[in-house]
């Protein structure tokens, strides 16, 4: 195994350090390291990170390889600045079953660029009727502690509750796409203006707040932990205030992109919810399915407070929602688009656009809450002697113009094309081995 | 074509223009043509007149009102726009259809004298011969132009000139008109003489 | 000079005015002898119709072949869209089949963008979803016009199911860019939330759209309004709670005799077609001398070959 040191590189923002690592930790820091038969990296300018953590990612294997594998998610991930992934479970078959979720962890394993820890169902098949074998697939292998639907939510109230409960057993939590389905028959984005003005079926903010605030009494009430997927709405912002004011045991994440894009963009404006961004940079059409997602954009004024609730804490992770989508299911009509957008390879630079130099925010918010919520065990740690060597240094001074077809995602549907992004990752380890060098996946 | 004024003096170097017809040259121009147009169609008996936008409309109306001064017969006057029926259409951004307006009595039967300001390739009176055939059935089809500059690229001819100019390919003729330019004058322009 | 025709809002006032004044100089054609103007000759126009709506597509047809264009009908049932080609290789397909314009219905909103995305030529909207159908709006307008003399100033109240409305969402962008304020009348259910909450119900129009107000009381609008556009409501809505009851709907929203008479003399009826009558109009309405439903049918000719001719009749690239 080699060891590599890194030279004067900025610790999570902190004043110049060397950092040796050897035999898949991080084995000294300090100023002038001297390590003979170490590879040498130059640190300069750079920052060094716990690797990040993404609790929400789609690896569409088994079921889409045409979209994305294990392996080639696994690669955007690294190149990402992530360590590890959480595999969402609504692949095909569902990852309803232990089988399943043993499956996709050995995959993650023999990909070998990021620990893949899968999502288990919380219904099978993901039908919302009864509860999958979730004590079978804790005690799997794959170890699951998180357990969600996404991509469905979990309407029926009482399934919830009991899912709630059930997993307290073995420390689990309920990962909940809060989506009231009744009210979102149909619906092709956010409920507003602009979907009046096109035509398309809205997607109503409330829909997401009622399940939120049913889910936070819930939680409450039976005393079990809940983390709300993918916040999109400044009333979901503020139904969490009050839950977390009172004690409830919620965690809650947003994806770059509701932190970043509005529902102007799918009426082919470029209305970016960033002082920093986009000036120059607008949609090349209107209707464009790359833009699709689930939940949908939202206005300017949910993208604010999304923004100053994640560097509040309110919502207490960037997760990606990373939904990779063949070409034909974006290359069509926007009612027949599938949702979902990439997001592993461009998670840092929006998260450095709204938190800009904290870095002990990103690595809060990216990497050690990520990584508790999910109970990974080696993730989430600052880089300190005796530490797992999952790190990732980002070039904090790089611009970067999106390319798509640049992209290590199998799927090409990103909504950042062309944009001009800040930060770079220049390297990503993974327990002491290199993922990435020099911007570029070692495998 | 952008035509300076002729009040002006033109540098050297510039195109030239000159005025051909002058506002009484006009007026006597009009008033000849209103005499043949008697003469050849035995009193106006049976005409039409139909101006082809834009100066062949106003043109007509004066032939039609000249014509009652001298012999007090009233020839009915229409216009005919021919935007739909050029075979130029697709040279040039979407031109605007102008309106089409038949006399009252029609024009089936009829000896029907298209008016125009400028006779040159002849494609614009392909085009009204064109347009005509489409709106009825006139016994015949004469041609009036205030203009005849010559370089026809049809065998088309008019059965009544105003006068009849020699030009230059690169020279163009314009012609306003009191009720569509404020003034009654034609002019030469382009060139280097 | 536009390329695309795929929403009301893509006219200006003078690009919708030229279309208005061109119409009427196309229905002076359906009055000759030779209903034909060869200004399309050579021109291929493609009836790209997802929905089946013969009446929308049989107006189109007639208009592009009163300007001589070669017209290719392509209907979706019966054809490999119904095996499941894909809009763009549907397009990739006209293409190079050499089509100038491409005339498109279609059940998703959007769909005629997309289609403009991927080919060279002009799109026509001719219905898409429950987003827009400019040409009705511009036929509308023309009939307006036609009736009482001037757009600029009328009070016109769009009645209905307005939520899912293609017909109103064209109308409300094409009448106030003429100058007419627009009243949406109808159940709160069925007027989108956000424009009920930008008018200020029953109040008077905002600064964010001078040109259009909510109320949800028919009876209140009526004796003020120059033009009623009643709009189709289906029967189903009921079933998705939009109302409770068709009895219940018509007599709240429907037009019949008496409230006919609650108009100002000179207001004219309108409705888009096809009507479903005994809801949201009366037979006694609907067939009276101020429904202009059926020159609305006519002028729908006249406004497409306008349209048609605006797009396809120079060299626009
Ligand atoms: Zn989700």
């Amino acid at each position: 195994m080699t060891a590599y040191l890194i030279k004067n590189v900025s610790v999570v923002g902190g004043a110049p350090t060397d950092l040796l690592i050897r035999d898949g930790v991080v084995a000294e820091t300090g100023r002038g390291l001297d390590a003979p038969d170490a590879a040498v990296v130059d640190g300069s300018g750079l920052v060094a990170l716990p690797g990040l953590v993404d609790l929400h990612t789609h690896l569409r294997e088994p079921g889409r390889e045409d979209a994305e594998t294990v392996e080639s998610g696994s690669r955007a991930a690294a190149l990402g600045g992530y360590t590890a992934v959480c595999a969402m479970a609504n692949t095909s078959p569902v990852a309803d079953t232990a089988g399943v979720v043993e499956q996709v962890w050995r995959l993650g394993r023999q990909a070998g660029l990021v620990d893949v820890q899968p999502i288990g169902a919380v219904t099978v098949g993901l039908a919302g009727e009864r509860l999958a074998e979730l004590g079978a697939m804790a005690d799997s292998p794959a170890r699951v502690r998180i357990f969600s639907d996404d991509g469905h939510c979990v309407a029926d109230p009482k399934l919830m509750r009991r899912a709630l409960e059930y997993v307290k057993a073995f420390d689990g939590i309920i990962a909940q796409h809060a989506e009231e389905p009744r009210l979102t028959e149909g619906a092709q984005m956010h409920e507003g203006e602009v979907s009046t003005r096109l035509g398309l079926t809205g997607w109503p903010a409330v829909a997401e707040e009622a399940i939120i605030a049913r889910d936070v009494l819930l939680a409450e009430h039976v005393g079990s932990r809940l983390h709300v997927c993918h916040v999109s709405t400044a009333g979901s912002v503020e139904v969490l205030r009050q839950a977390k004011a009172r004690g409830v045991r919620v965690t809650a994440e947003v994806t770059p992109h509701h932190l970043l894009l509005t529902d102007e963009v799918v009426a082919g404006r470029g209305a970016l919810a960033s002082p920093g961004l986009g000036v120059d940079w607008s949609p090349t059409a209107s209707y464009d399915p790359v833009f699709k997602v689930n939940p949908p954009l939202r206005t300017g004024t949910d993208v604010a407070a999304l923004r100053a609730a994640l560097a509040e804490g309110v919502i207490d992770v960037v997760a990606t929602d990373h939904a990779p989508h063949a070409v034909e299911d974006k290359e069509c009509e926007w009612a027949y688009a599938r949702p979902g957008m990439l997001g592993l390879e461009t998670a840092l630079s929006i998260a450095l656009d709204v938190l800009g130099p904290r870095w002990d925010l990103i690595a809060d918010r990216m990497s050690r809450t990520p990584a508790r919520i999910a109970g990974l065990d080696g993730h989430g740690l600052d880089p300190a002697p005796g530490v797992p060597a999952n790190l990732t240094l980002v070039d904090p001074a790089a611009r970067r113009v999106v390319e798509p077809a640049e992209l290590a995602s199998r799927s090409r549907n990103t909504p950042y094309a062309r944009m001009t992004l800040p930060g770079r990752i220049v390297a990503t380890f993974l327990r002491g081995e290199p993922t990435v060098l020099d911007g570029k996946a070692v495998k | 074509m952008a035509c300076p004024p002729a009040a002006h003096p033109s540098p050297e170097r510039q195109p030239s223009v000159k005025v051909i017809l002058a506002s009484a040259d006009v007026q006597r121009v009009v008033d000849r043509i209103a005499h043949q147009i008697l003469e050849k169609t035995q009193g106006a008996a049976d005409t039409v007149l139909l101006g082809i936008p834009t100066r062949g409309a106003p043109l007509a109306r004066r032939l039609a009102a000249r014509i009652s001064t001298f012999e007090d017969v009233d020839v009915p006057v229409g216009v005919l726009d021919i935007t739909l029926y050029r075979d130029d259409l697709r040279r040039h951004a979407t031109r605007a259809v102008g309106p089409t307006q038949l006399p009252p009595g029609g024009i089936d039967g009829k000896r029907v004298v298209l008016v125009d300001d400028v006779l040159f390739s002849g494609r614009t009176v392909r085009a009204a011969l064109d347009a005509l055939n489409d709106v009825g059935r006139p016994a015949s089809v004469q041609l009036a132009v205030l203009v005849d500059r010559g370089h026809r690229e049809l065998p088309i001819r008019a059965d009544y000139v105003g006068k009849n100019i020699p030009t230059a390919l690169a020279e163009s003729v314009k012609v306003t008109l009191v009720e569509t330019d404020g003034a009654d004058e034609v002019r030469l322009c382009g060139g280097t003489r | 000079m536009i390329r695309h025709l795929l929403s009301g809002g893509d006219l200006d006032a003078g690009t919708a005015t030229e279309i208005l004044d061109t119409a009427a100089e196309m229905a002076t054609v359906a009055g000759r002898e030779v209903k034909k103007l060869p200004a399309l000759r050579g021109r291929t126009v493609v009836n790209l119709f997802y929905e089946d709506s013969t009446r929308t597509r049989i107006s189109f047809e007639a208009a592009a072949k009163r300007l001589s264009a070669d017209v290719i009908n392509f209907s979706a049932k019966g054809s490999s869209v119904t095996k499941g080609e894909s809009l763009k290789d549907t397009a990739l397909t006209l293409q190079a089949m050499g089509a100038d314009a491409v005339v498109v219905r279609h059940p998703a909103s959007g769909a005629p963008h997309r289609l403009a995305n991927w080919l060279d030529g002009s799109v026509v909207n001719a219905g898409d979803g429950t987003h827009e159908h400019p040409t009705q709006a511009l036929l509308d307008a023309y009939t307006m016009r036609a009736r009482l003399g001037r757009l600029a100033g009328l009070h016109v109240a769009i009645v209905g199911d307005v939520l899912h409305s293609r017909v109103a969402r064209s109308n409300v962008l094409l009448l106030s860019t003429l100058g007419a304020k627009v009243t949406l009348v109808g159940p709160p259910t069925l007027i989108p939330v956000d424009w009920a909450a930008r008018a200020g119900v029953g109040s008077a129009a905002t600064d964010a759209d001078p040109g259009t107000d909510v109320c949800y009381d028919l009876d209140a609008v009526l004796p003020g309004v120059d033009v009623v556009m009643m709009l189709r409501v289906q029967r189903e809505r009921m079933n998705d709670s939009y109302f409770p009851s068709a009895r219940e709907y018509a007599r709240r929203y429907g037009l019949d005799g008496p409230r006919l008479r609650r108009l100002p003399e000179h207001a004219i009826v309108m409705h888009p077609g096809p009507m479903n009558r005994g809801m949201e109009i009366t037979p006694e309405v609907a067939d009276s001398p101020r429904s202009t439903i059926v020159e609305q049918v006519a002028n729908g000719v006249s406004v497409r070959m306008a349209v048609l001719y605006l797009l396809l009749g120079g060299n626009n690239r």
